[in-house]
């Protein structure tokens, strides 16, 4: 389809947009503006798990016990885990989704919209429902974002808030994850064969497989939870028979793969802004395909490393450990290729580039350290202890939530019809790269010489490196407030009109429509013709 | 809409799905109040939110219905819905595999342990001496006490010769509707939700026997909570599915499929057929084994 096409659709569609709130948002349809309700669900949500953090560094800050109560501090790393994870990070890849995938395959929109519908407006009031714990008699769940038993099962009142809510996301994200596969599977343009899509469509094509197989067993996890805190059942009591280490190995079989939920879209988007700057064609296209196809098969056989401590025989820890290792020669394989595809590449960096290539690096610093996680002896002396914390920061924040970055600074154009200011822009990446390091890469040292996770005060051995560390987490909390002021800025004041393609060498359908994409894109399939796609030529 | 033809059918708005999510909100922090006993407002909600989902499904199914009888939907809408069904039940198939993961860990892995098997022997020499293990177990405390487990070969047996045969009815009524013949489908399909409810019948005189005779409770340690969990689970399954049964029956013979077209008629039959699997699989492995 040719821009004029697209523009001609434009006009033709603009009086479709529904007028008025009600219509608009809470009976939307159309996957930019659920996209869109996703993304700022996402936002507000990272600004609250954002508070809690800030006040878990500012009592960290020194050691004794300054601002908080301990059963409360508790209460905040518990939920700052639950929200960011499933509040923010979760969301907001489903929210690049919603917009990006139709346009990126030349779908006229989500296959399911009015489920769609459905699995946005769940989300703000499961996020109600576990919020509202906080008020509650006995207060928030406090025992980890993992809710081990038998600890969790001494919750107060909230325990029973906080399952239903988790059932809620679940079922959010079954949903909004049937979705994507079916439009996926059954929207595309004539002619984007499965091996031509976009790498970011692929990404979610293996993300929303893992997402139907995952959230249910979490669901089950708690909801045996559920019955043994209510209705007498012994699936975590020694005493009848059970296990609580029967919980943890339910749940790390939602739990590592759900990792992977949160990292392969952001490979995805890396795999799109890196070509583009590099102005060459990814390197290793299909290699790319089958390393996130085989990721997402090993990640559902490595559960245990989370409980190499816990007793289990022998032959197990060797057999997760191993399958552990082998994680990395697919995740090296996308290492390695972005890094061909930037070699002598004719690169700028942009503000998109510039969080892609911190990703780059950043997330294999978090590889690494999960490697030495993953190794047996060396993770009984890491275990429970700030090494872990730091390793799985650096692949959620300067992994999972940078990629996030990269992509709205990338399509962020393309949804606003707008520039978004480069050189706030620039400030916001370089103050969050840096101070992510500084919040982070001190927690490794603190680690190592034996600071435990979760605790409110620590012995003042290790008082430096809190200190740095929480410093860092001030200024990184801070520039967050760029990121949302140029986002604001860009939506309803920037004045310089976006080209349809925002980047020169940016290849793909969603560049081939105007700025802002038209409220419908692609109610005809568009024809592809040759040099549109990144990868592989069209033959028609 | 404004669509060119053979373009992909993209509803206008639609205020179901705002309707599904308050009403399955009201439903779950209903549930949570009555677990924590805080009464009448948990009733009271949980009802509310039940009353606000099942009109729900009325209006939304029944806005699908006209649209598709307007011919609103063409292959590709309904290539959707289908994918749409099949991951759905992928999804009910993970659910399940939870709990069958927590009845074969606990009885291969678990309860051996506890009884002083490999590297269990400590722990059962400190804590639980004596402990014997076997299957099936209330645990080393024998939490709610001995207990009889329900032979396989009386109301068990009895109900997977029900739910086959409800698979081979299905199956049939389908064929029926393909080929056009009106009266065969309806006695098939009217025979469907009929064994369904059967089935239901005897998994409750099932329950309450187990419950007034042979002490097994939910409490009854691992063993009684891998199979009411299992059961009662899939006993929830039957009964959705025995009401989605009862909802085509009711369509079937207001002539609303065709032969080509009764997505609905099909997304049931699959769904009739993975429940009757489950239950291959629970007869298998917690009444037989
Ligand atoms: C390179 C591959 C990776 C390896 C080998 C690896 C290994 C590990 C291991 C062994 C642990 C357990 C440490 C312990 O508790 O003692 C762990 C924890 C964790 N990892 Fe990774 N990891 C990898 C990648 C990732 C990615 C990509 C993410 C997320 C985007 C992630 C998120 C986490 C989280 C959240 C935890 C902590 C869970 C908790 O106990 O609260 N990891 N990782
Ligand atoms: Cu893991």
């Amino acid at each position: 389809m040719n821009t004029d096409a697209a523009i001609h659709h434009d006009d033709a569609h603009h009086d479709d947009v529904p007028k008025g709130f009600v219509h608009r948002w809470l009976f939307a349809t159309n996957h930019k503006d659920i996209g869109t309700m996703y993304l700022v669900l996402a936002l507000v949500m990272f600004f609250i798990g954002g508070a809690m953090a800030m006040v878990i560094r500012a009592e960290l800050f020194k050691p004794g016990l300054q601002l908080v109560q301990p059963y409360f501090f508790n209460e905040l790393t518990t939920l700052h885990g639950l929200i960011m994870i499933f509040g923010a990070i979760m969301p907001a890849f489903v929210g690049l989704a919603n917009w990006q995938i139709p346009l990126m395959v030349g779908a006229p929109d989500m296959a399911l919209p009015r489920m769609n519908n459905l699995s946005f407006w769940i989300l703000p009031f499961a996020f109600l429902l576990i919020l509202s714990t906080l008020f509650m008699p006995g207060g928030a769940v406090a025992g980890g974002w993992v809710m081990y038993p038998p600890l969790i099962l001494q919750t107060g009142e909230s325990l029973a808030f906080t399952i239903f809510a988790i059932h809620l996301m679940g079922i959010s994200s079954i949903m909004g994850a049937i979705n994507i596969i079916a439009t996926i599977l059954n929207l595309r343009a004539p002619g984007m064969d499965l091996l031509k899509m976009p790498l970011f469509v692929w990404t979610w094509l293996i993300t929303a497989f893992l997402l139907i197989a995952i959230m249910p067993v979490l669901a089950g996890a708690v909801t045996m939870l559920l019955t043994d805190r209510y209705f007498g059942t012994n699936f975590f009591n020694a005493a009848g028979g059970g296990d609580v280490l029967l919980y943890e190995h339910i749940f790390w079989f939602f739990g590592h793969p759900e990792v992977y939920v949160m990292i392969l879209p952001a490979f995805g988007v890396i795999s799109e802004v890196i070509p583009t700057f590099a102005r060459k064609p990814i390197f290793g296209y299909k290699p790319m395909v089958y390393a996130t196809a085989s990721i997402a098969f090993l990640s559902f056989i490595v559960w245990a490393h989370h409980m190499f401590t816990t007793g289990l025989p022998v032959g197990a820890q060797l057999f997760f450990m191993y399958a552990t290792m082998l994680i990395s020669v697919p995740t090296g394989v996308k290492v390695f290729n972005w890094v061909a595809t930037m070699w002598k590449g004719s690169m700028t960096f942009e503000t998109p580039m510039l969080f892609a290539v911190a990703f780059v690096i950043l997330f294999t610093i978090g590889g690494f350290s999960g490697l030495m996680l993953g190794l047996v002896p060396a993770d009984y002396q890491y275990h429970n202890s700030y090494f872990v914390v730091a390793h799985f920061h650096y692949v959620l924040v300067s992994g999972a939530a940078f990629g996030i970055m990269t992509g709205v600074y990338y399509w962020l154009p393309k949804w606003s019809g707008h520039m978004y200011s480069e050189r706030w822009g620039k400030i916001h990446f370089w103050l969050s790269a840096i101070s992510v390091n500084v919040l982070f890469f001190p927690q490794h040292f603190l680690g190592l010489a034996g600071m435990p996770r979760r605790i409110p005060d620590y012995n003042v051995a290790f008082a430096d490196w809190n200190m740095v560390s929480s410093i860092g987490g001030f200024v990184f909390g801070a520039s967050q407030l760029i990121f949302v002021g140029n986002i604001i800025y860009t939506v309803y004041f920037a004045r310089d009109k976006a080209p349809a393609r925002v980047w020169e060498g940016a290849r793909g359908l969603e560049w081939e429509v105007p700025s802002p994409a038209p409220h419908h894109t692609f109610s005809t399939p568009p024809t592809i013709l040759p040099g549109m796609l990144a990868h592989g030529d069209i033959t028609h | 809409m404004s669509q060119q033809a053979g373009a992909y059918y993209i509803p206008h708005g639609s205020r179901w799905p705002i309707i599904a999510a308050v009403g399955l909100f009201i439903f779950m922090w209903g549930a949570a109040h009555w677990l924590d006993g805080i009464e009448p407002e948990g009733p009271i909600l949980l009802f509310t939110g039940l009353a606000i989902i099942i009109f729900m499904k009325f209006g939304w199914f029944g806005e699908v219905i006209r649209e598709s009888q307007r011919g609103a939907f063409n292959a590709q809408v309904d290539v959707s819905f289908r994918m749409g069904m099949m991951w759905f039940i992928f999804s009910e198939v993970m659910f399940f595999g939870a709990f069958f993961g927590a009845l074969f860990y606990s009885r291969g892995l678990q309860v051996p342990w506890l009884s002083g098997e490999g590297h269990g022997a400590l722990t059962n020499y400190y804590l639980f001496r004596g402990y014997t293990g076997g299957w099936p177990t209330a645990g080393p405390d024998a939490i709610g006490g001995a207990f009889k487990t329900v032979p396989a070969w009386g109301e068990p047996l009895l109900n997977t010769l029900l739910l086959l045969s409800s698979s081979v009815t299905i199956t049939i009524a389908h064929h029926a509707l393909r080929d056009g013949h009106r009266r065969r489908m309806l006695v098939f399909l009217a025979a469907t939700p009929i064994l369904g409810a059967l089935f239901l019948w005897f998994q409750a005189h099932e329950y309450i026997d187990a419950y007034t005779h042979l002490n097994l409770t939910l409490h009854s340690g691992i063993y009684g909570a891998t199979f009411f969990l299992l059961t009662g689970f899939h006993g929830l399954h039957v009964t959705l599915g025995t009401i989605m049964l009862l909802v085509i029956l009711y369509r079937t013979w207001r002539g609303d499929f065709s032969k080509e077209h009764h997505f609905a008629f099909e997304a049931v039959a699959w769904y009739w057929h993975f429940v009757d699997i489950v239950w291959l699989g629970l007869f298998l492995f917690v009444y037989i084994l």
